[in-house]
């Protein structure tokens, strides 16, 4: 048992593909809490997505048409969380947890008649010789197309949120929207799209599991992977990159942990699984005491409900 | 109270139970028998084993036999109150399917005198129509650790475990023992996910172990996640709980099946016939109630003939997996020569055997 | 078009009569979704909401029960309601739940074996501290780094459960218990038990601490300078202080309360109805009493209804499991529906709907306050 039996190129690959569901359900939650809107239903949308993508692939037995419709779906069953939050002014956090509760029982009934069955198969991108390349070979060029469909939404949305009038506009409604309002920016319609991008997100994170990662359909099989994104958008102070790191971070913790324990190192498993959560908590407290770092905290909007007053 | 004192005491209130059930039933009405889930029936895993135990009662009685169940109830006071009211619905026979409702099924049963209470891997008897039923798992583990080590080519067995509790410590103990047995050089690595169902992490902790060198991967945990990594990285695997070739038909050896069925209809009769009594019954291979999957053509012919010849001795009790001479980790001497393991000691498991590297985390 | 128009004060008839139209409108959509699933509705329907009330099999252990469930959603539920009415977001109750009981239970197994009356009271204000202690670290991040109590609370929820999975497999493990995990039967030492009080009432302390919270909490918010105070920081933050308000101490009061609320639930939790501590001991009561919270609109006597409503909706869900073999995530789906007509429909009683019709010619302009954007 000697650490120099842990292969990095491989700790790398594999924390990649571990970290994808919670990075797309993540990203997905950053631009609705960037936009002033706290859902906390993200694992019910996963798990949404987690049983129809599964159903769809199944059915037509094309993963990618399966992919598209945890989409779909996830962003369909935000949009309760968004008709309820945005159009009835109902409390977000207690809309986000009846949303999760929903979001269970429904994907276990709709799961019903998906259990034992076998997905088919998402295969890895052929990158030809790319992939036996020396180290970034199996990190760069060995993965599944959602490997990188999550790096590009998270590309995608750093630039839209910070490049472009749009980013601007769900930015400006996030910090304050009766400035906003004032502004004439539509604050209800940029939070109903932000949330259902958010929906979208997390569906997809939600199939990544049930078609990729494990691939199966099992009720509750998200086993609170929505819980993590949650944490991880606060972890990375509302910042694209940082949820890539983060999430990079919480996956590579997971399984050099697992990977440590596999080459025979005692580690204290029930301990140690609580750091991820305590370090966000210390970066919360180093971020929003930082004075003059406003930027770094969370938007001054997050949570509260708006009614254009005139 | 201790395992083995309950062993004893269970046999003094069989005494008190034997009355029980000769209330003779009116025979035009269907016996009612319910069953409690911890998990969903459709887990595919330990649940959906009990449910099929429960549907082959069913189909066996027809229409003397009438069933309920309810998916899904946590641990503690909702299992309580899960079993009173299916008592209150007139039920006759109750099945408790998860170790944790233990200290729920005994006061209930004291309120209950009348309803036969089944508790599945428990080990708490405070009411006399209270009876107790698990499987021995561990045979079918030896079994599945012998094909494992003469399988082997990298001498390195992956094993993703759940919870550091006897269950989970007693079957490692007896793969690494049948392994070694039949090679020396074996090596088993352990990995705890301190959950029993957690697919995306049982499938890193699989990946982990094979990264680690090992080329057969077996798990005490619910998922198929396992199976389907070891596929993809062509490794070899076994299933858990139920057959799950489909998930890795190149790869899944066999699996250690669940079979509750046998059980359930003869206590489901015994009931039905007045002859129900509290009972502590520890079933296994012989019995039906642990049973392998067909193997996967991939085992060769010879290591299936042992594996085979294994499960018949086990079936005629000439063979127990853990027969002495076995020392604990630490060197000490757990068993002498030919001496066959106590049931107390196993069910009660905090050790590793010798040879085993690593440490339980406690 | 319909608008949506702010009361100046929320509709008082609204607010009885929302929470009637939603179970009514629950009760069609589930109506539906049983009768598509091939039950029959009205039996589902009846079983989940009138039998474990009034039904001659049922109703003597159901009644009993309901209290059972709901006394600890409505003693978290009343301390968050505290807290959601000044507009400070503890929503994690549940780690609150989970650290009151391991503390309660330790002090429980400290004394174990011995029959003294002070191990009770003891084990009530461990229990206490514990729920106090937890919630103080979201509270103390707040007041001296500004640090997003929300955030921090759900947080320490996660590392909570993973305390509670460390104590019942390993330093809290019942060493008479074989190994397996959890802790001793705590409900079964009788110096420390949790007992009902009257037999087959369902009446035990924690139910008693509920309702003694729930008049707690009326006389804070409506009779006190205090309760004047959480509104008035809620409402409106910038008068508040000028009205003297500290906003320091009111955090570190309203999480405080609501800490200790919870922490007290999990203790007579551990030593009632749950008996020991267990690797999944929490029972979501800390995240389904935010909702009661809400569905109670943050007001005392509205909880209990809500509380006793939603407890009822879990023991009337599992007869018509077992009755009528529905899936438990039909129940769920099905509470899912309650909690979001419940949700929906609780704008009635603060917003005015107004029908409008597009640049009507002989109408006036709608008035720019009307607008919803």
């Amino acid at each position: 048992m000697d650490l120099s039996s842990i292969n990095p190129v491989v700790l790398i690959a594999s924390l990649m593909v571990a970290a994808t569901p919670i990075l797309l359900a993540a990203i997905g939650e950053l631009v609705v809490e960037k936009s002033g809107v706290l859902n906390l239903g993200v694992e019910g949308m996963m798990i949404v997505g987690a049983v129809s993508g599964f159903a769809i692939a199944v059915t037509t037995q094309n993963p990618y048409l399966g992919m598209l419709a945890a989409i779909v779906a996830g962003a369909l069953v935000a949009l309760i969380f968004a008709a309820l939050t945005q159009l009835l002014m109902a409390n977000q956090v207690a809309s986000g947890l009846a949303l999760t509760l929903f979001g269970l029982g429904f994907s276990a009934l709709v799961g019903q008649n998906y259990v034992g069955i076998v997905p088919p198969r998402t295969p890895k991108l052929d990158f030809g010789p790319l992939t036996d390349l020396p180290v970034v070979g199996r990190i760069i060029f060995g993965h599944d197309i959602l490997v990188y469909i999550s790096l590009l939404i998270v590309a995608a949305t750093w630039f839209w949120l910070n490049k472009t009038q749009g980013g601007r506009v769900l930015r400006a409604v996030g910090e304050n929207h009766d400035s906003a309002h004032a502004l004439g920016y539509k604050v209800t319609r940029v939070r109903i799209l932000a949330i259902m991008f958010g929906g979208a997100c997390a569906g997809l994170g939600g199939a990544y599991l049930s078609l990729v990662r494990v691939p199966s359909w099992t009720e509750g099989m998200t086993a609170g992977a929505g819980w993590i994104a949650l944490a991880l958008v606060v972890f990375a102070s509302w910042r694209p990159w940082r949820v890539l790191a983060g999430a990079y971070l919480f996956g590579g913790i997971m399984v050099l942990q697992l990977n440590l324990q596999a080459a025979g190192f005692r580690i204290p498993v029930e301990y140690l699984s609580m750091s991820p959560y305590l370090i966000t908590i210390v970066v919360l407290v180093i971020m929003s005491s930082s004075r003059g770092r406003r930027s770094m905290a969370a938007p001054g909007s997050l949570g509260r409900s708006f009614h254009a007053a005139g | 109270m201790k395992r083995r004192t309950l062993l004893t005491s269970s046999a003094m209130a069989l005494g008190l139970a034997a009355t029980m059930g000769t209330a003779a039933l009116a025979q035009d009405e269907p016996l009612k028998v319910g069953f409690i889930y911890v998990g969903p029936v459709g887990d595919f895993g330990w649940t959906t084993a009990h449910d099929v135990g429960r549907l082959a009662a069913v189909e066996h009685f027809g229409d003397s036999l009438e069933t309920v169940f309810v998916e899904s109830v946590p641990e503690g006071a909702d299992s309580g109150r899960v079993m009173t009211q299916m008592a209150l619905s007139g039920a006759d026979m109750i099945f408790a399917t998860s170790f944790g409702y233990g200290p729920e099924i005994n006061a209930v049963a004291q309120r209950f005198p009348d309803i036969a209470f089944e508790h599945a891997t428990g080990y708490l008897q405070e009411a006399p129509n209270v009876s107790l039923y698990n499987a021995r798992f561990y045979e079918g583990r030896a079994v599945i650790g012998h094909i494992a080590a003469r399988m082997t080519e990298s001498n390195v067995v992956g094993y993703i475990a759940s919870f550091p509790i006897p269950e989970v410590i007693m079957g490692i103990n007896a793969a690494y023992l049948a392994a070694k047995a039949a090679n020396p050089d074996i090596e088993f690595r352990v990995v705890w996910a301190y959950t029993w169902f957690d697919p995306a992490q049982e499938a890193a902790a699989a990946e982990a172990l094979i990264e680690q060198g090992a080329d057969i991967i077996m798990q005490h945990t619910d998922s198929t996640a396992p199976l389907t990594v070891a596929q993809e990285h062509g490794a070899l695997a076994f299933g858990q709980a139920s057959d799950m070739s489909s998930f890795a038909p190149d790869v899944h050896l066999t699996a250690i099946e669940d079979n509750w069925a046998p059980y359930y209809i003869r206590r489901i009769q015994e009931r039905m016939d007045g002859t129900w009594e509290a009972d502590n019954v520890w079933l296994g291979i012989p019995d039906g109630e642990v049973v392998l999957s067909p193997f996967n053509d991939r085992i060769p012919a010879d290591v299936q003939e042992e594996a085979n010849a294994m499960i018949a001795a086990i079936t005629d009790g000439s063979f127990h997996p853990f027969t002495g001479p076995i020392n604990r980790q630490d060197g000490s001497t757990w068993l002498a020569e030919g001496e066959t393991a106590p049931d107390g000691d196993l069910l009660g498991m905090d050790f590793y055997v010798e040879g085993m590297t690593g440490e339980i985390p406690n | 078009m319909l608008r949506l128009e702010k009361r100046p004060n929320p509709s008082q008839f609204w607010n009885y009569a929302t929470p009637v139209v939603a179970v009514l409108l629950t009760m069609v959509a589930g109506g539906i979704l049983f009768w598509v699933l091939g039950k029959n509705p009205f039996e589902a329907i009846k079983l989940i909401f009138w039998d474990p009330l009034f039904s001659e099999q049922f109703a003597a252990y159901s009644r009993p029960q309901l209290l059972i469930k709901a006394g600890p959603l409505i003693l978290i539920a009343v301390g968050l309601a505290i807290g959601f009415r000044a507009g400070i977001w503890n929503i994690g109750a549940e780690g609150q739940y989970i650290i009151g009981a391991l503390c309660a239970a330790q002090m429980a197994l400290w004394f174990y074996p011995a029959e003294l009356w002070i191990v009770f009271p003891l084990m009530i204000l461990a229990g206490a501290f514990g729920g106090w202690l937890w919630a103080m670290i979201p509270a103390v991040l707040k007041t001296r780094f500004n640090t997003n109590e929300i955030l921090v609370s759900l947080l320490l929820v996660y590392v909570a459960e993973k305390i509670l999975a460390a104590a019942a497999t390993g330093f809290m493990r019942n060493p008479e218990g074989s190994g397996f995990p959890g802790s001793r039967n705590i409900f079964n030492y009788s110096a420390a038990s949790n007992q009902e009080l009257i037999a087959n009432s369902g009446l035990h302390w924690g139910v008693v601490a509920a309702f003694i919270a729930v008049i707690f909490a009326y006389v804070l918010l409506h009779r006190h300078l205090l309760g004047f105070h959480v509104q008035l920081a809620g409402q409106a933050p910038r008068a508040a202080k000028f009205a003297g308000v500290a906003p320091a101490r009111l955090v570190l009061l309203c999480l405080g309360i609501s800490g200790l609320m919870a922490g007290l639930a999990g203790m007579f939790e551990v030593a009632g109805p749950a008996r020991l501590i267990t690797i999944d001991f929490n029972s979501g009561y800390g995240f389904t009493a935010i909702i009661v919270a809400f569905l109670g609109r943050l007001h005392p006597i509205g909880i209990v209804l809500a509380g006793l409503l939603l407890a009822l909706t879990y023991i009337g869900g599992e007869l018509a499991q077992f009755m009528l073999n529905l899936p438990s995530a039909a129940i769920q789906v099905f509470q899912g529906m309650l909690l979001f007509f419940l949700l929906a429909l609780d704008v009635l009683s603060n917003y005015r709907l107004r029908l409008m019709r597009p640049a009507p010619v002989t109408a006036p302009a709608p008035k720019p306050s009307t607008e919803s954007v």
